[in-house]
């Protein structure tokens, strides 16, 4: 039942620009695909390793702007999607090393702290990112002589780019090292009495982290063709923690399904509701209120207790209906 | 050469001296019981001596090796495993899960990304193993949280077990359990093979004075006595810090 579920959605996400029709509302599920990637990226810190951060809008930005500066630069794209991921992965071991001294909510000001910093950078820092106005790009690359100029192109190929952070993630949370990164989350004094370093699983946890928000980053920079300080302001990193709380944390689908609600609201909802930021805001106090836990793993609560509800009711009834005869 | 050995040690917290020239040599093989009152500073020896708490002075030496200056992961490599007064497990995993977190921990596996845990069947060989060692095989796959008290003291101490130890620190084992399970968990510590040194802490004298050889008395971070149980017991020391006389 679960993979047959499973199957379908796949399909549905594999054909969606052939059954949807409107450039607009692909170029809106392209974003879902994007936001999922980051979401995804800051549940290894926030939902496996326990570590609140609000500061991966930074490194989804250094991926993007990295990438804007070095195909204006005349590279090729090979070239500037591992350029752009190796700086955002190198910047995301200086965030590491520099945040993971302190603990709880000393962790979350660092963090704060550094993605203001990289939003000063974008800001002011005009002779390399063009300060507010922001680089463009006039480029998108053509995979296997594929270009991904249309919507639906850009799309699929995001589609990939999902499939494999999603398969990453599974194998990563299945592994001995997940294991190992949840013991650090739930217990940081066993595990060091048990042999583990804790620090380095941390730090290794938050490359892993900072490297899919640089994919998503670099994927962003594609999609909109444009990168600005907006893209990496405290509000983006905002933005990132409540998909992946509202969604659910130390979850697969929770990331992606409150990826899905925050843009569906912000690119969606807004065309029709004037104060969409509200509703959202409302959405939100509901999911903490009713579902603490998350949308994904409440919802999977709510059904299990139907479930199991109606299974007693119709035992009864069969009970009754034995008795009868 | 000793299993355990402590030199001179000198702790404090601010003005509050926590350890004052404590001195612990411990024969390999050997049962060591650590009394004291409450406060006498025996749990903070334990965490000076696992490398927890940093010590101001003196020296640790596990079976002749300097591990001073180590830390506390690394001393769980070289063979040296405790328990807690307060249970400190993963309640949300399974039993299984536990022990093979603990295995892991000396294993190089702990840093793989790439292969499936529950495929590690070795791993889970030697978990099953460590479970059967203390009666707790059939609830391999129950969470922690819904496993009783006395279960969980016996989960820490198959935990310990699993990493092979050569110097088990148990401290207060028997803590919070019931009579029956009190017997239990001391007829479990008695199997533990002579290959693992034991320094123990605990209250429940009675249960405590039938495991010890030796036994070392603390009190506000100071050995004070320390002999054989005849001569801790006789000892006018001892009757003063238990009895007041």
């Amino acid at each position: 039942m679960k993979r047959i579920a499973l199957l379908l959605a796949l399909l549905a996400l594999a054909t969606l620009p052939l059954w949807i029709g409107n450039s607009y509302y692909v170029n809106i599920a392209t974003q879902m695909l994007i936001y999922a990637i980051l979401a995804l990226g800051l549940n290894v810190l926030v939902g496996y390793a326990g570590l609140v951060t609000l500061g991966h809008a930074g490194l989804f930005g250094i991926a993007a702007y990295a990438g804007a500066v070095l195909i204006n630069n005349g590279h090729n794209h090979l070239v500037v999607a591992f350029g752009a991921l190796a700086v955002t992965v190198a910047v995301t071991a200086v965030f590491a090393i520099l945040a993971l001294r302190g603990t709880g909510l000393g962790f979350v000001m660092i963090t704060v702290a550094l993605g203001q910093i990289v939003w000063g950078i974008a800001y002011r820092w005009i002779s390399l990112t063009n300060g507010d106005n922001g680089i463009s790009i006039n480029t998108r690359p053509a995979p296997f002589g594929l270009s991904l100029l249309d919507a639906s192109a850009l799309y699929w190929a995001c589609f990939v780019v999902f499939l494999v952070t999603v398969a990453a993630m599974a194998i990563f949370v299945a592994s001995p090292f997940g294991a190992a990164l949840r013991g650090a989350r739930d217990q940081p004094r066993r595990m060091t009495a048990l042999g583990y370093n804790v620090w380095l699983t941390r730090f290794l946890a938050f490359l892993f982290s900072g490297f899919w928000s640089g994919v998503a980053g670099l994927l962003y920079l594609y999609y909109n063709q444009f990168i600005s300080p907006q893209a990496v302001a405290l509000s983006a990193s905002a933005e990132a923690l409540l998909m992946v709380i509202a969604g659910g944390t130390a979850t697969l689908l929770g990331p992606i399904a409150g990826a899905v609600l925050v843009i569906v609201m912000k690119d969606v909802a807004s065309a029709y509701i004037e104060r969409w930021n509200f509703v959202l805001g409302a959405i939100f106090v509901l999911i903490v209120v009713f579902m603490p836990e998350g949308l994904v793993p409440g919802c999977v609560r709510l059904w299990r207790r139907a479930t199991s509800a109606r299974r007693p009711r119709a035992a009864t009834a069969a009970l009754r209906q034995e008795g009868g005869r | 050469m000793t299993a355990l050995e402590v030199r001179d040690l000198h702790k404090s917290f601010g003005g509050l001296r926590v350890a004052t020239a404590v001195n612990l040599s411990v024969a390999p093989g050997e049962r060591r019981l650590i009394i004291g009152q409450n406060g006498a500073g025996k749990t903070t020896l334990f965490n000076l001596i696992t490398g927890e708490l940093r010590i101001d002075s003196g020296t640790v030496t596990l079976f002749g090796a300097d591990i001073t200056a180590a830390a506390a992961r690394r001393r769980a490599h070289l063979g040296l495993a405790r328990t807690y007064q307060i249970i400190t497990l993963f309640p949300g995993e399974t039993l299984l899960r536990n022990v093979t977190l603990s295995l892991l921990g000396l294993s190089r596996l702990r840093w793989n990304p790439l292969v499936r845990l529950d495929r590690q069947h070795d791993l889970l060989e030697h978990a099953h193993a460590a479970l059967a060692r203390v009666g707790l095989e059939h609830l391999a796959d129950r969470p922690v949280a819904q496993t009783s008290y006395g279960e969980r003291r016996r989960i820490e101490i198959a935990m310990a077990l699993a990493q092979n130890p050569r110097v088990l620190l148990l401290d207060e084992p028997f803590a919070g359990l019931s009579i029956e399970e009190r017997r239990d968990v001391l007829n479990l510590i008695a199997g533990i093979p002579r290959g693992v040194t034991i320094v123990m802490i605990e209250h429940d004298m009675d249960v405590a004075l039938e495991f010890a050889e030796r036994i070392t008395v603390l009190h506000f971070g100071q050995v004070v006595v320390e002999g054989t149980r005849a001569e801790v017991v006789e000892h006018p020391r001892t009757r003063e810090i238990y009895l007041g006389a």
